[in-house]
Formats: C-alpha cells, structure tokens, sequence
C-alpha cells in the first residue's frame, strides 16, 4: 500500500479508459499522456495499461509501506526517494518505509508514476480511471491510501538498454487530421487554421484545452454530434477547443480538425502561455 | 428507403457516417438500424458503435485499420440492414413535481408566453418524447418532440449548479439533469428517477429509440418515490411500443 502524505496539485489514478459505455453519455478517460504511461509500465515489466498515477506539475508526497519497483516517466518533476534524487525513465526499487517525493517542475506538465502489479483502487465500469461522479474521488488527497499488489517483486530491469527519447515533451507542431468539418471552412479560414500559431489559454484541463487565438468564424453549428479526444472544435466566438481525454461524448460546434493520438500525447504536456502549431498530414 | 451517406474519416482509427442533416424519427430509426446490423456482425476489429442524431461513429482497433475497406464493408452492411421493429423500444412513464419548490422557472416561462403554468406543464406531459441518444452528461437522454409553444432560449447566465432530477427546457430541446452539474436550461420541474446508475450493469434504462412520457405528481409523492428509487426497490411504469 501506498499512503499519501500531500496529494500535489491534481493526481489521479488512470489507465487507457472506458470504450464501451460511450452510449450512455461515459466519458473515455483515462491515461492523456499514453506514451509515457505505456513506458513506465514497461520498463517494471507491467503491460502497458495498467493503472498508474498521473501527477500534474506539482508532485504528491508518498510513504510506501510494502517493498516494490517503480518507474516515473513523462514530465520531469525532480523526483526524490527519501532524499536522494532519482531519475525518470528507469526502474527504482523501493523498500518498505521511503518516501517518494517531487521538486521543482523541469520539463513537461504531467508525469507518470508506474507501480509494480499497477495500482490496485477502485475499478468502475471496466476502468481504473478517475472521474467526477463515476469514481468516489476523481483527484487523491490527504491521508488516502492506494492500493498496491503487497509481495516483494523483485524486477530485472531487463530494459535498461532501451534509449529514452523524451524530445516530444518540447514539440511544438501538433499533427492533425481534417476534422469531419473541416471542409465547411473558406480557404482563409483554412490558412488561419494551419498556418498560424496558437497560444494555450488558463482554461486548459483533462477536458479540454482552450486557445487563445481567434479565427473569424461564420460557420453554422451542427446537429449535436459525436467527438472523440484530440477533436478540435471551432466555437462561434472563433475560438478553438482541443477536446481532451475526459471530454463530453456529443457536441454541437463544428470539428475542424483531429489530432493524432500521438499529437494528443504532445498536448498533454503543454500548459498555459505554451505555443503551438497545427500541421495537416494525410492518412498512410 | 435508403439515404444518401456520407462515410468520413475521423482521426486514426474511426469512421463517421452521416444521414441527411435534420432531427427525424425515420432518420433515426435508420442509424438505429445499421448500428444494430453492425454490432449482430461481431466484426473483430470493431471497438465500438455509437450514435447521435443522424450520425453513426464506428471506432476500430488502430493497427488493422484501413478507411477504403471498412468503407466497403460498411456499404455491403447498410444494403443488407433489416429496419427496426417500432416493438423492441418501450415507452417509460416518468414522475415529474412540477411544484414552483422544484420548478423554479416556470412562472417565468408562463409569464413569457402568456400561458398559466398549469398549460405549460400540460404542454410538457401531452408529449411523448422520442430518445435520440444519451449525450452530454452520463445518462442524459437527447429527447425529441418538444411542443413549439414552449420552446424558450436557454438563459443569458448559466446556472453553476442544477440539482440531479431537474426538469429543463433550452432551446428547442428538453431533458433531465441525471447529476448535479452547472447547465443554462429553464427549470421547470424534477423527476425522483435515477437516469444513470453505476452500480448496474446497463447503468441507463432508457435506449435510443426508446420513448418518454413524464406525468405530473406532487411534492409529497416525489419524496416517497425518491425513497423508493434510494432503496432500490422503486420500478419504473413502461410498456412496449405499438405503432
């Protein structure tokens, strides 16, 4: 088990998320930066979805009570093991007793911690992943306890020759595909669209990232349709919506364009004042 | 008859096919249709099948998909669907207090529109309302057939907090609030029901296709039936549809 001393800023247990309850209204969730979790997993020797904690810019304080191995990867957040700093992108053993804790924000926005076995909480409709009114908590706190698997799981890093390649954390270009709209929009609004850069506004979350940058907007909205995360709407105030892993599963403005799944990993890591820039590539 | 569908591609892995672009029960009942053939087919790589108003979203697996050929075979199943049987949907009688206690807009909404509030909430219960999908909100239906007289702009301000059960009006659509949440909709009443239940296995009762007829009780009655529905014990009044 996991105790949590301080719960940092948003921390959430999320694997890849709920596919089939869409038809109900059910978010997908889960996991915004999959690359990432899929690593840390990885390099413990876990499949790539089991649950993980995911971390945003401010790191929780946690106390283990069981021997185990970790592995943090994503944004680097300057973990600490008891006091002395460890690295991302590699497996920890852990002994019963240390504290595993975070410092000063490096690089990227949220960042992954992998836990032999996953983690071991609350599984509601075919997901471990947290979320408000699905979930009895949709963020740790204070106090909680997490479930882990209790034995000693010795792991041979077996990986340790895998190259890390974190330079997406710092891309700039956000590939996408045309949105099912996208062919409703004039040829300017088109070159706006792909040829300017746009800014990440304060409103940005597990639901959607908000940006700053209009385009002139005249377009009709739609008959209330289906959106998918990574769908960009084009709201009639001219503002743009990149829709996220917890988004809504309908919406009525109309989606100009689709990012690509790894695209959305990439937006996962940017924040506030961040610049980015859309870039059309065709299928195959 | 047969409509003329557009087949998009829609991010790495999913497809999106369109009807016609208005609301209409025989549009639905066509999406409802080809969804339904598609699910019978167990179609391997297929993630999943979801629908809206007169659209139809198809997610396959990522690694085995390819848009010219799932675009085919899609074809091949919309020329070979079977139309729905009007009997497979039910019709589900659902309690709403329209009492000004829960109903706080009403008066406003009569006063607009020159009507008692007891001719708006006849108008609203006259009604039976087809389900188009549940959207938005974790089981909150997208319900048709909302009477002209009452279609009334959703407010200037949105609410931050609209209490689970309420009743609401916006725009030319009505609906029930499944969960507290913030929402810019005239409220006119509230129903005791739970629209959306984690615990169970299908966490809505209600389906696409199905249809809603709301009928008007008291304050008294909303308490007992909301206990009823918090016991787990309350069963909901429906029947089978006949045309």
């Amino acid at each position: 088990m996991i105790k949590v001393l301080s719960p940092g800023i948003y921390s959430s247990i999320q694997d890849f998320g709920r596919f089939k309850f869409q038809e109900y209204g059910v978010p997908i969730s889960g996991i915004m930066d999959k690359k990432a979790a899929s690593f840390a997993n990885a390099i413990i020797g876990n499949s790539k979805n089991l649950p993980v904690l995911e971390i945003t810019m401010v790191g929780p304080k946690l106390k283990f009570d069981c021997n185990t191995s970790i592995c943090i990867s994503g944004a680097d957040i300057t973990p600490k093991l008891n006091n002395t700093f460890v690295s991302n992108n590699k497996a920890i053993s852990v002994d019963k007793g240390d504290v595993l804790s975070f410092g000063q924000l490096k690089k990227g926005v949220r960042t992954y911690l992998a836990v032999s076995g996953g983690f071991k909480t609350e599984r509601i409709m075919q997901s471990y992943s947290m979320y408000q009114g699905l979930t009895s908590k949709f963020k740790i706190e204070k106090n909680d306890v997490l479930k882990i698997e209790s034995e000693n799981l010795t792991t041979e890093n077996q990986y340790a020759s895998i190259k890390v390649n974190d330079e997406y954390l710092n891309l700039k270009t956000i590939e996408v595909f045309k949105g099912p709209e996208f062919d409703n929009l004039t040829e300017y609004q088109k070159d706006c669209l792909l040829n300017q850069d746009f800014t990440i506004s304060k409103d940005n979350n597990r639901m959607a990232y908000q940006l700053n940058e209009t385009i002139e907007n005249n377009l009709e909205p739609i008959i209330t349709s289906l959106v998918l995360p990574g769908t960009v709407q084009l709201t009639p105030s001219g503002r743009l919506i990149v829709l996220m892993r917890d988004c809504q599963t309908t919406g009525g403005y109309p989606r100009v364009l689709q990012l690509k799944e790894f695209s959305i990993n990439v937006m996962a890591q940017k924040f506030t004042g961040q610049h980015i820039g859309f870039k059309l590539i065709c299928k195959n | 008859m047969d409509y003329n569908l557009v087949f998009k591609s829609f991010g790495e892995c999913s497809i999106l096919i369109e009807w016609p672009q208005i609301i209409d029960k025989n549009i639905l009942y066509d999406v409802l249709a080809l969804k339904e053939t598609i699910q019978k087919k167990h179609i391997k790589e297929l993630v999943n099948v979801v629908n809206a108003y007169n659209s139809l979203l198809i997610v396959y697996d990522s690694i085995k998909f390819d848009f010219e050929h799932c675009v085919n075979d899609l074809k091949e199943v919309y020329n070979s669907r079977k139309s729905v049987k009007t009997s497979t949907f039910n019709l589900w009688k659902i309690p709403v207090c329209y009492d000004v206690f829960f109903g706080f807009d009403i008066e406003e909404l009569a006063n607009a529109k020159n009507l008692s509030t007891a001719d708006i909430i006849k108008l609203h219960f006259s009604t039976n309302y087809t389900i188009y999908f549940i959207g938005f909100l974790p089981g909150f239906l997208y319900l048709g057939g909302l009477n002209k007289v009452l279609h009334t702009p959703r407010r200037a301000t949105p609410r931050l907090k609209i209490e689970k059960g309420a009743v609401a009006i916006g725009g030319e659509q009505t609906g029930v609030y499944p969960s507290q949440s913030p929402g810019g909709w005239n409220i006119i009443g509230n129903s005791p029901i739970d629209f959306f239940n984690i615990k169970k296995e299908v966490p809505c009762f209600a389906t696409s296709g199905d249809q809603i007829q709301f009928y008007s009780i008291s304050k008294k009655e909303h308490t007992h039936i909301k206990a009823l529905v918090e016991a787990g014990v309350y069963q909901i009044e429906s029947e089978v549809i006949h045309d």
